[in-house]
């Protein structure tokens, strides 16, 4: 069974942001850096199949400038098999539909049977990639699940609908799956396998190569909302802290009554 | 401008974002006509034109059927927009079709201002507006962010819509939510754990404040899937929805879908490291501070009271 899983890197959600020097991004400047939330279910559920037994062989690619060789290495050290680069320094300003193009273009003849993302990149969240990609492959594509369970060819799946809810549905592979939170428990590498890692193929390829999608979208501008103001923001040290939230919640509630 | 509108309905129910959509359309203006795979004992509150498929014939979740279904509406109506809400039906059905028609798709909308979508980025803390290329666009909005202020009504002329198509994937059926001990929906206060408690053992510190408090403790979806806290203390769009007198929201960065759950309560204190963290935007109170340094002084201040 051959497998591809897509990853982005993105920043830690509780950086401080600045909007670039064009306006057309965040500043990615001083940015501590990790691999995507919803993607380390994508690598682990991989891993799971691998693990499963059978002849498994899992590709781990990433599109991005050079420090994104971080990600692939943190999947390579959960145990992807072998990991590619699609070396792009403009990947921030492209749409889901370049995006999905390119991996689709590097996908197409290579034989995948699972193609496995998460649902959403935590900085762009567009939620579209994984269901773009099976599109242009033209593959069974399922989102946003949070059950799995591979017998033969045949795949079984839960994907969590609003309130709770789940549907349960079957597709046969080849198929694209994207991944929500909650699917499994993504591992930490051990330091073996982080060293084991560092032997492991990491191809680096041009976008050139591989971009075909003509934007249909572009970023017009970003921007800090308004903060919607009102709230009162509390400083100090913790004991104080402690009194004068006391003292709101007597005031403003009927709690402590 | 031409709007269709794509309805959900799901077991029997047309689902409640119809009032997104309803909102949008006043919001943009010009026409709009809408679209659902339901059924006619259920019909959405909506006075226009609908195109029906039965979803007993098509399936509920047959994502290739209703790309088929919804291409050949598009074809008759040739709309210069068409509407999602930003759902599980939407995300995975609006990349489909927005593929296919050579239409921008813009996800998760929050706003329009002339004529151009806004969107959020990194958790909220940007926004960003979008400039569409194509001759049309596939929007997905965010629940809840163009509601109407009174409930829609009316009933649409209905018109029928068939095909006879084939999916890969194929649906099973549903599972109901888990049904659990705790209903957070009928509690007065709650204090709610975020991933900021980060570790298992801090959820005591929270169930203590809690208590202290008189009231239940809740949590953030990563503290319920880290398996932290059980699936029926989860606050948010997947979880309960809550509307306490108190709503404490400690190390909780105020992801839209956890603000979907609990953002009705009627006074919210938020604890945070972070002075930036997108809960502010909600909470009457943000007190920035380290949890693990602050609850166990506040707690025991309560408890000395
Ligand atoms: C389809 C879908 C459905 C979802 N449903 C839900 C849902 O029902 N409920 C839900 O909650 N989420 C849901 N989510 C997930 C949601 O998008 C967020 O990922 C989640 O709410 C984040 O949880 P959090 O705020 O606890 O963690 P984070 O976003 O990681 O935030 C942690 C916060 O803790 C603060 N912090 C860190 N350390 C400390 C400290 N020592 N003291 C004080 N503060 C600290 C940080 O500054 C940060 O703001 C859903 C996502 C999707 C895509």
């Amino acid at each position: 069974m051959k497998i591809l899983v897509c990853i982005k890197q993105v920043p830690d959600m509780e950086s401080k942001f600045k909007v670039a020097a064009d306006g057309r991004w965040y500043d990615t400047a001083d940015l501590a850096w990790r691999l995507n939330e919803y993607d380390e279910y994508a690598v682990e559920q991989a891993v799971l199949v691998k693990e499963q037994g059978g002849d498994t062989d899992i590709t781990v690619l990433s599109i991005g400038p050079d420090k994104v060789k971080e990600a692939i290495k943190k999947a390579l050290a959960m145990g992807c098999d072998r990991g590619v680069q699609v070396v792009d320094n403009e990947v921030s300003q492209r749409e889901p539909l370049e995006i999905a193009g390119i991996i689709s273009r590097f996908a197409k003849d290579k034989g995948f049977d699972l193609i496995l993302t998460g649902m959403q990149s935590q900085d762009r969240g567009s939620a579209q990639v994984g269901i773009l990609v099976a599109e242009m492959l033209d593959m069974a594509g399922v989102s946003t699940v949070v059950g799995f369970s591979l017998a033969g060819a045949k795949l079984e799946l839960k994907r969590e609908l609003e309130g709770g809810v789940k549907a349960r549905v079957a597709v046969t592979l080849p198929a694209v799956v994207t991944c929500q939170l909650g699917l499994n428990t993504p591992r930490y590498p051990t330091l073996p396998n982080i060293m084991k890692a560092k032997k492991k193929e990491l191809l680096s390829l041009p976008v050139s190569d591989l971009l075909q999608a003509e934007p249909r979208q572009q970023t017009a501008k970003v921007y800090f909302p308004e903060k919607k103001g009102g709230g009162l923001i509390l400083e100090g040290e913790p004991a104080e802290l402690a009194d004068r939230l006391i003292q709101i919640i007597k005031e403003k509630t009927a709690v402590l009554a | 401008m031409k709007s269709l509108l794509v309805a959900e309905y799901r077991d029997g129910k047309v689902l409640g974002s119809i009032g997104d959509l309803l909102g949008f359309a006043a919001r943009v203006g010009g026409d709009h006509v809408m679209f659902m795979v339901g059924s006619e004992a259920a019909l959405p509150p909506y006075t226009g034109k609908l195109y029906l498929a039965d979803a007993a014939a098509h399936g509920e979740y047959r994502p290739g059927v209703h790309k088929q279904l919804l291409l050949a509406v598009i074809e008759k109506e040739q709309p210069d927009l068409v509407v999602f809400s930003h759902s599980s039906y939407g995300w995975d059905l609006a990349p489909r079709v927005a593929c296919v028609l050579g239409f921008a798709q813009v996800s998760e909308v929050v706003d329009y201002v002339d004529n151009t979508p806004v969107v959020p980025v990194c958790n909220a803390k940007l926004r960003r507006t979008v400039a569409v290329k194509s001759k049309g666009a596939v929007l997905t909005l965010q629940a809840g962010a163009f509601g109407l202020s009174e409930p829609p009504s009316g009933s649409p002329s209905v018109e029928k819509v068939q095909i006879d198509g084939a999916d890969r994937v194929e649906f099973l059926g549903y599972e109901a939510a888990e049904a659990g001990g705790i209903d957070l929906s009928k509690a007065e206060v709650i204090v709610s754990a975020g991933r900021g408690i980060g570790k298992a053992e801090n959820i005591s510190l929270i169930a203590d404040l809690a208590k202290a408090l008189g009231g239940e403790y809740g949590a953030s979806r990563p503290v319920v899937d880290s398996e932290w806290a059980e699936h029926d203390r989860q606050v948010g769009t997947t979880g309960q929805t809550v509307a306490p007198k108190l709503y404490v929201a400690c190390g909780i960065s105020g992801a839209i879908q956890h603000l979907a759950g609990m953002k009705k309560s009627d006074f919210i204190i938020a604890i945070n490291t972070d002075r930036d963290a997108p809960i502010g935007d909600v909470a009457d109170v943000l007190a920035v501070a380290d949890l693990t340094k602050l609850v166990p002084v506040l707690v025991e201040k309560l408890n000395a009271r």
